[in-house]
């Protein structure tokens, strides 16, 4: 392989890294809303909240994509290929981001709250000192574990078109006959990315845990 | 935009024969899978240390890196190393291939669940390796990893969607091919995301039954 086509497999590497960073990071805030609405006394919020989850998280991401791909052109609103790719995968993470970060709330010591409760600190100030910092915490290994997902669930964005490490070892193969070559690069990229969000993650949960005395 | 839903009642012998597909892929591939991750944790745990490394190395090489490369890199790459397979066994190879890796972390943390004085006390009765395996490890770590296997299996549900990228006719490729055909993509898909959606509730449902009749006695005795 010529450094000129190794050039181009980077190229797209990166492209797969900035979709998924993306998407995790707007899936996370969606995540956070439909957390909070799953959760929610309300059955108005709660139901919908359930129900999102239910439905992201149980239907493949690839119908999902083709579906979304497809419906917003459909119903008039015309954007480009990578934006319909990064809402796909955005809405699918936030599903099961709303269910890592629904386990760490409900994880947060009971003990805790009524002790913050006994020193009279507002359910604000309670959310914002205490059991967000926890839940982040504790969800963190589980926000990893997801990243690492999304990066591999976003070589299926390939299928609507959008130039990331999958499409990439595609065309190069489909234009120099050599699958095994491109596809095995492809691979080993996506191993060393998947192996570098991994090490990073266990290094923020060393420097998070210095924090705790558990 | 209209909703045609009649598309479905029109080619319905097609669709079915499609479902069947998804469901004979998904059935199979997660039996092996089963069988060969359980063989994969054992021999990690008990075979020669060389091998364990290399099947260490298989585990992590799958789980790093997306089904879709695995399955391109099988469907077309196979035919340069003598390995010319039709769309569906090599669907059904790669989808083996693929959840054995994740079975087989299952079962290792399956068998390191298992309380380390279990073992001990069958060693000191006398038992041999193989026994203590079946009689001993096997079926306490079955109630341990249930749910992951359930999961796992509903995983891979979701996952036979991504076969129709390599054209094995399944679900996804039969009715988005019917859409496309009657010009009815958008409708096809969101009934094939209804559809796909039904099966994984049906199996969640399933596999609560399962784990609440096989963790039973847990509560009968205590």
């Amino acid at each position: 392989m010529s450094m000129r086509l190794f050039e181009l497999m980077l190229w797209a590497a990166g492209n797969t890294i900035l979709l998924s960073a993306i998407s995790i990071l707007i899936g996370f805030v969606i995540g956070l809303m439909v957390c909070a609405a799953k959760v929610s006394a309300n059955p108005f919020l709660r139901i919908p909240g359930t129900l999102y989850v239910s439905l992201f998280r149980g239907v493949p991401l690839l119908v999902q994509l083709l579906l979304i791909y497809n419906l917003l052109p459909a119903v008039g609103i015309m954007v480009p290929s990578v934006v319909a790719a990064v809402i796909g995968l955005s809405l699918c993470t936030a599903a099961y981001q709303a269910e890592n970060l629904r386990g760490g709330f409900q994880s947060v010591p009971r003990g805790l709250l009524e002790a913050a409760d006994m020193v009279g600190m507002s359910p604000w100030k309670q959310l914002v000192r205490i059991r967000a910092p926890i839940a982040f915490r504790l969800t963190l290994p589980a926000l990893v574990n997801e990243a690492i997902l999304i990066l591999k669930a976003s070589s299926l964005v390939s299928v609507v078109g959008v130039i990331e490490l999958t499409r990439m070892a595609q065309n190069l193969s489909a234009s120099s006959f050599r699958p095994l070559l491109f596809y095995s690069v492809a691979g080993a990229m996506y191993l060393v990315i998947c192996w570098a969000v991994a090490g990073g993650g266990s290094i923020a949960e060393r420097m998070l845990r210095t924090g705790s005395r558990a | 935009m209209t909703l045609d839903f009649g598309l479905i009642v029109q080619n319905l012998p097609e669709i079915l024969a499609a479902f069947w597909m998804t469901i004979w892929i998904w059935i199979v591939s997660n039996i092996l899978a089963v069988a060969f991750g359980f063989a994969v944790a054992t021999l990690r745990r008990y075979g020669p240390g060389w091998l364990g490394l290399l099947l260490r190395l298989f585990v992590e090489v799958i789980r790093g890196t997306p089904f879709l490369v695995q399955l391109f890199l099988l469907y077309f790459g196979g035919p340069f190393i003598g390995l010319s397979l039709d769309p569906i066994p090599a669907g059904l190879l790669g989808m083996t291939v693929y959840a054995t890796a994740y079975y087989s972390e299952i079962f290792r943390a399956g068998y390191n669940a298992v309380p380390v004085g279990h073992v001990e006390a069958a060693e000191c009765v006398g038992l041999t390796r193989g026994q203590i395996i079946r009689r001993i490890l096997v079926p306490e770590m079955t109630m341990l990893v249930l749910p992951q296997c359930v999961n796992m299996a509903i995983l891979m549900m979701k996952e036979t969607a991504i076969l129709s990228i390599i054209t094995v006719p399944e679900l996804t490729l039969v009715v988005g091919a019917i859409g496309s055909q009657q010009y009815a993509f958008v409708e096809a898909m969101f009934l094939l995301a209804l559809f796909y959606w039904f099966l994984v509730e049906v199996s969640g449902f399933l596999g609560r039954i399962a784990e609440a009749r096989l963790s039973k006695f847990r509560f009968a005795h205590s």
